[in-house]
């Protein structure tokens, strides 16, 4: 998965790539979004008219899809998106805490961006990790028994792959 | 010969660095020259254990955990690549830990014990019995089959099985699909996505059961994205299962065709309901139809669709393969079979339990899970996810059936079980059900849509002790109208922890039993 910095240029070769060879497939919307997404961390507001012509919908269709969906994002994320679990069985275990730390400690809400662009933070509802909580998903690894401590391991870690 | 080692694959042991200790052992092994085949099997449900280790010896599979890395080098030191039970970690032949060897694993038979994506191993466990015998009868006696092994819906209805797929054999279509529903949204559970990251073949096999039942040609599994190893697990295992013959246009020379595919989800707990992942599964927003029509007469793209949940679908190469009536010797009641429980939440030996319906949550917590993992009292358990009830300590005795948990308010659902000590502030996870109803509501009904917002708002109110007798009060007539007025159960049943936190546990809502009656 490339993510692009807030502001990159988006390639629109590419784009029309990916809603070309995704176009045919029955109910294409999710996947194409999907494939938009991993190759450019979101779904460019340029995409929209793209793939409203490919679909033969409208704008309008296209963007109420977006917005449905908690995955999908209209801007560009930091370099890594980190997710901490919110669901019962993660607050059983101290996910409140959590929360709250991570959000004092990157200095930033969910949904939102640390000001050196290394770190996005979201709220996910469950990663399937419930007897290890509380969890914390980074890319595509979940990590489990996230305490505060660890979770800014967690974030050390990130930060320095960003400077490296 | 090189001695076979077992380090798991599954997202809960990777959680714990079971990735990082598996690289140790093959580092480990090669600095010492000691010739290992590393094999990344499922886990096998007892995730306290995990980064468990296995090594194949000729007494079974001798199990370490859990293990971490900086534990290499002296497991080596201990001689455990020949099952020396001189270590610390030592916890002897992986078969006799007793947190396994009491369950009654049918649908998970292979998880943790198998390489997933072998298909040799699949085969040589049993695997695709089902399916043979369901290629050699009619469709009408496959599904005969499922409806007399007693199984109901996994995925939280319950609804029988075997009556969903005859409406869809009697259809009459030039489509028909199977949909599996992977979107396992529910907190506390995991066993969907077990299935998926640890044995997804029988998933496979239970879908291409299915298909050639009813007569559908095309399968799609629908997966939250939540779950991006299962998502490359499976797609890897329909490729070598395409290639062995056993997926496409003539499923191993039969004559019948069954393809399959998985898509992804995106982030929207109500693409669980089946009409909602349906319009998702068409491009569309996960917005809730109307039923009628049923899915199973105009499901997905308007065709006859058999929905189900994974465990449903997984279950079914076992009913195949033994008889109906071999399956539903397990169980009680009307709830027949197994249900792979999820022991999580603050709970000291959490994981993956299988067991016949009927058993209790005392049974489940204590027995098995040990209590709390903080070491205090139990306080309340939600069973069956963030719709299900808070049950009470007064209720842990309660056979695990769905009529008996019904009678209750209660439900078994998924088979999630949330355990909470006596920190629990029951009022703020009153509070957080209708949170979590407000963010993931489709919108399309008001009771649902206006009322969760509501209901956190009058629940502050609650908790701050404003017109607390008056709030109480509208909190509850919130909560009818929401189990009234709401098309789906997410609106339907978010009422059930809201109201379960109220009446068992009034203390916490600054009001006394009597106040909450
Ligand atoms: C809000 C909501 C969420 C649901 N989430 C899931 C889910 O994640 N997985 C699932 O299998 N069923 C879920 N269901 C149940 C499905 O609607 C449906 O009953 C099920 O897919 C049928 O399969 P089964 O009969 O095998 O259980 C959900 C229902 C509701 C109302
Ligand atoms: S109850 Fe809620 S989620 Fe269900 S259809 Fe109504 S608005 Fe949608
Ligand atoms: S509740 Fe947090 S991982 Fe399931």
């Amino acid at each position: 998965m490339s993510l692009h910095h807030t502001g990159a240029g988006i390639d629109g070769q590419k784009l029309k790539s990916l809603v070309d060879s995704h176009a045919a497939l029955p109910g294409a919307l999710l996947p194409m979004l999907h494939a938009i997404q991993d190759e450019f961390g979101h779904v460019p507001e340029q995409a929209v008219p793209v793939i409203a012509r490919s679909l033969n919908l409208s704008r309008a269709e296209v963007h109420g899809v977006i917005t449905f969906y908690h995955h999908f994002r209209t801007h560009a994320p930091g370099r890594h998106v980190v997710q901490v679990c919110r669901a019962e069985a993660c607050q059983s275990v101290g996910a409140a805490a959590l929360e709250a730390h991570a959000k004092k400690c990157l200095g930033i809400d969910f949904h939102e961006t640390t000001a050196d662009g290394a770190v996005t933070l979201e709220a996910v509802y469950c990663l399937g990790n419930c007897a290890l909580g509380p969890s914390v998903r980074v890319g595509d690894d979940v990590i489990g028994r996230v305490s505060p401590e660890r979770f800014d391991d967690i974030i050390a870690e990130l930060r320095a792959e960003v400077a490296a | 010969m090189s001695t076979r080692i077992y380090v798991p694959i599954d997202s809960s042991a990777l959680s714990l660095g079971a990735g990082r200790v598996a690289k140790a052992i093959a580092d480990e092994a090669a600095r010492r020259g000691i010739a290992i085949e590393l094999v990344r099997n499922g886990s096998r449900g007892a995730f306290f254990l995990e980064p468990m280790v296995e090594v194949q010896t000729p007494a079974g599979r001798m199990a370490y955990g859990p293990v971490q890395v900086k534990d290499v080098a002296s497991l080596f030191d201990a001689g455990f690549i020949s099952g020396g039970g001189q270590h610390g970690l030592s916890l002897g032949p992986a078969d006799e830990i007793p947190y396994l060897k009491n369950q009654e694993r049918l649908t998970s038979a292979r998880i943790g014990i198998t390489d997933p994506l072998s298909l040799d191993d699949y085969t040589a466990h049993g695997g695709y019995e089902g399916l043979k015998n369901a290629l050699a009868m009619s469709g009408a006696d496959v599904v005969k089959e499922v409806t007399d092994s007693g199984l109901r819906g996994r995925g939280g209805a319950a609804f029988p099985t075997g009556i969903k797929w005859n409406t869809v054999l009697g259809a009459s279509a030039d489509q028909k699909y199977v949909v599996c529903n992977a979107d396992e949204g529910d907190s506390g559970t995991f066993s969907d996505r077990m299935i998926m990251e640890g044995d997804p073949y029988v998933l496979i096999e239970g879908m291409t059961i299915a298909g050639i039942a009813v007569g559908a040609t095309q399968g799609y599994i629908y997966l939250r994205s939540e779950y991006p190893h299962a998502f490359a697990t499976l797609k890897e295992a329909i490729r070598r299962a395409r290639a062995a013959g056993w997926l496409g246009q003539d499923v191993r020379g039969s004559g019948k065709a069954f393809e399959l595919e998985v898509r992804l989800g995106a982030g929207a707990y109500i693409c669980g309901e089946e009409t909602s992942l349906l319009e998702s599964l068409e491009g569309k927003r996960g917005i809730v139809r109307f039923k009628p029509p049923l899915p199973a007469l105009q499901g997905l793209f308007g065709k006859p669709t058999v929905i189900n949940n994974v465990i449903s679908l997984a279950s079914v190469p076992i009913i195949l393969a033994r008889g109906g009536a071999w399956y539903r010797d397990y169980g009680m009641g009307r709830s027949r079979g197994t249900l792979p429980f999820q022991l999580t939440g603050n709970i000291k030996r959490g994981g993956l339990v299988e067991k016949a319906f009927g058993l209790t949550l005392n049974e489940l917590i204590y027995d098995f899970g040990g209590g709390t993992l903080s070491g205090r009292p139990v306080r309340a358990v939600q069973v069956g996810g963030p719709l299900g009830a808070y049950v009470p300590a007064s209720q842990f005795d309660v056979p695990l059936d769905y009529e008996e948990y019904a009678k209750r308010q209660a439900m078994i659902g998924h088979g999630g079980i949330v355990v909470f000590d006596d920190t629990v502030d029951m009022s703020r996870m009153a509070r957080y059900a209708m949170e979590f109803c407000a963010i993931e509501s489709c919108g399309k009904c008001t009771p649902c849509r206006i009322g969760s917002t509501r209901g956190v708002e009058v629940i502050d109110r609650i908790i701050a002790d404003e017109q607390r007798g008056k709030n109480i009060a509208l909190l509850q007539s919130l909560c009818d109208t929401m189990l009234n007025g709401s098309l789906c159960a997410l609106g339907g049943m978010a009422p059930y922890p809201v109201l379960s936190a109220l009446n068992h546990f009034p203390e916490d809502f600054g009001i006394s039993k009597t106040e909450a009656a």
